[in-house]
């Protein structure tokens, strides 16, 4: 088994160019290992048994319904749209997203304190890979926050014809005891109250990739707004 | 509480409804005459009664021997309905049938009625139609103009067929009112190959960017200096227009791209005042010799936009989102003698809010409207 240099894959994979090996087969020796790289690799890599991950390009087969791990893959809808990110970009251009920090404090500085430390060995790629993969579940958000059919609406409300850029969602004031609800909200209960009752819809279930993916926009588009819960 | 969480959204926006009726009755007095302090002290001393839908009397309908005397006229006003065919949404259907029945239940009828566009959602045929059947059971005549959400669908044929022209023009009682289209956006479809449903919904994202500013244009802008050609200075101008008239906040086209042009045109007369749609909010400005209104949707209302809003404009409280109709709404302006114009909010399940000239205009602090208690942000 080759070794996968990965500094230069995810550099590869942040700028969007296919990685020279276009299949990496990488053996693992714990499930912990294989959790972790799969959170890394969220989008690039598919488990195709224990201990195995298949890293690929965009000329790999998506075999993900055949492993085990068939749902969790099937449920993550980034991975089903492979490498072909051009809807992300469609998505910003309909509606752009606040900026995303660029993390250059955890960046190595040469001779620095922070050479060799947890929060000093990352580089500019892998920055750019943060950023474009949680820009990616952002704009995943985006899209179904402006669609009613994605959101599973009834009578054709989606939540951007009240909360145009999200203003008004404040996300920033969950947990906060709502007197209508009569009890502590968090974010997506008030979520799944306006899916219910302006939208009349079903309300989606925490672990939902859409609701995932809804909390991850209304929380960028509310960046830099002071946290404050339970304000009203 | 348990009352919210079970009933469903028809119960509960009758008991609305009746609840509205109810406060409207026990409006107190002193509370009354703090919101229309300006307007109906006079109706108030001749006796007035407050038991339906028309809780603001203007001053000067008529005088304290009940004769109608030559102090100004009333508008009504309904905007932005931003109708689905009944089948999918008759929430938004309801909305604008409760905004009908208002006007309709007023006691000194509106001599004419304006709807200030977005009648349909996504501009189709059946969506306009539904308006236009719904609109024709007004007891007063309907003025009306075309939102971006009527007209990206065919391009305005069918609002053409049922309502006629776009633009229009005409003289009441010394006024000139002149309705301008002023929802045009350049041409961003044919190069991305969208087909007529996709450019509908592409304009009708209000936080869409790759759709582009709305203008009036160059013919329009010729059409409204030759339409004005034959009035004095001192005439007293009101123009209606789906986009305000200047530039609040590009990024949800609350923003007219050659806003400056035209009110150049408006800019030699002594009065006017500017109508317009699409904000959903109370919102207020003055600029030089210009009065600025925008008008409530009944459907839903707009959040505040992040930056932008005048200082002018004393916002409404940020409506509550467990209240199906909260922060919509219809209204009315009086037109006084000397062409001024005076604007209601009629905020539905609130208190009305009266924005007089004297506060746009002249600047009179003790004639604003009330502050809101709980700030937007
Ligand atoms: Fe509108
Ligand atoms: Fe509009």
């Amino acid at each position: 088994m080759k070794k996968l240099d990965w500094k230069s894959f995810l550099f590869g994979a942040a700028l969007g160019v296919a990685p020279i090996a276009t299949v990496a087969v990488v053996s693992l020796t714990s499930s912990e290992a294989t959790a972790q790289l799969w959170g890394r690799f969220r989008s690039q890599a598919v488990v195709a048994a224990p201990g195995q991950v298949v890293v690929c390009s965009e000329t790999c087969v998506d075999d993900g319904a055949k492993s085990e791990n068939a749902e969790f893959v099937a449920s993550s809808t980034q991975w089903t749209r492979g490498f072909d990110d051009s809807w992300v970009a469609e998505e910003l251009e309909r509606h752009p997203i606040k900026k995303i920090d660029d993390n250059k404090t955890v960046w190595n500085i040469k001779g620095s304190q922070k050479e060799g430390h947890t929060y000093g060995n990352y580089t500019e790629a892998d920055a750019l890979l943060w950023k474009k993969e949680t820009e990616r579940l952002v704009a995943e958000g985006s899209l179904i926050f402006h669609s009613a059919d994605l959101l599973g609406s009834k009578n054709g409300v989606s939540c951007d014809m009240c909360h145009p850029d999200a203003e008004g969602t404040h996300a920033e004031t969950y947990p906060k005891y709502q007197v209508q609800l009569g009890r502590v909200a968090l974010l997506r209960d008030m979520s799944n109250w306006c899916l219910t009752q302006p939208c009349r819809g079903e309300a989606m279930s925490g672990d939902d990739p859409r609701m995932r993916a809804l909390e991850a926009y209304m929380h960028a588009m509310r960046s830099g707004k002071p946290m404050k819960y339970g304000k009203h | 509480m348990s009352r919210y969480r079970r009933e469903n959204l028809e119960t509960q926006v009758e008991r609305e409804r009746t609840e509205f009726f109810a406060a409207l009755n026990n409006l107190d007095r002193r509370s009354f005459l703090k919101v229309a302090a300006a307007s109906c002290a006079a109706a108030t001393a001749a006796g007035a009664t407050f038991g339906s839908f028309q809780p603001l009397r203007f001053v000067g309908a008529q005088d304290a021997a009940g004769n109608a005397s030559n102090a100004g006229f009333k508008v009504a006003y309904i905007s932005d309905s931003h109708l689905y065919v009944k089948e999918k949404n008759d929430r938004f259907a309801n909305a604008l049938m409760r905004a009908v029945d208002d006007v309709n239940a007023m006691e000194e009828q509106p001599d004419f009625v304006f709807y200030g566009g977005d009648l349909a959602q996504l501009g189709r045929p059946e969506e306009l139609q539904l308006g236009y059947d719904i609109l024709k059971e007004l007891k007063a005549p309907l003025k009306i103009m075309v939102g971006e959400h009527d007209w990206y669908y065919d391009m305005g044929e069918k609002w053409k067929s049922l309502f006629g022209e776009p633009q229009w023009s005409f003289d009441h009682k010394g006024v000139r009112f002149v309705c301008l289209m002023s929802v045009l956006e350049e041409d961003f479809w044919t190069e991305r190959k969208m087909t007529p449903a996709e450019r509908m919904s592409t304009v009708a994202g209000l936080d869409n960017r790759v759709q582009r500013p709305f203008q009036v244009g160059e013919a329009s802008r010729k059409w409204l200096e030759e339409t004005l050609a034959d009035c004095p200075d001192d005439k007293p101008i009101v123009v209606f227009s789906h986009s305000p008239l200047y530039q609040l906040y590009k990024d949800w086209n609350f923003w007219t791209e050659d806003a400056e042009e035209v009110q150049a045109i408006l800019s030699r007369f002594e009065k006017v005042t500017v109508i317009h749609g699409h904000t959903h909010q109370l919102l207020t400005n003055q600029i030089d010799n210009i009065s600025f209104h925008g008008l409530l949707s009944t459907a839903w209302p707009w959040p505040y936009a992040p930056q932008g809003t005048p200082e002018l404009t004393v916002p409404m409280n940020r409506s509550d989102p467990f209240n199906a109709m909260d922060g919509c709404g219809d209204g009315e302006f009086r037109v006084s003698a000397e062409g001024l114009v005076d604007k209601v909010y009629n905020i539905w399940n609130r208190k009305p809010i009266l924005v007089p000239a004297a506060y746009v205009r002249d600047g009179d602090e003790s004639q604003m409207p009330p502050r809101p208690n709980i700030p937007n942000y």
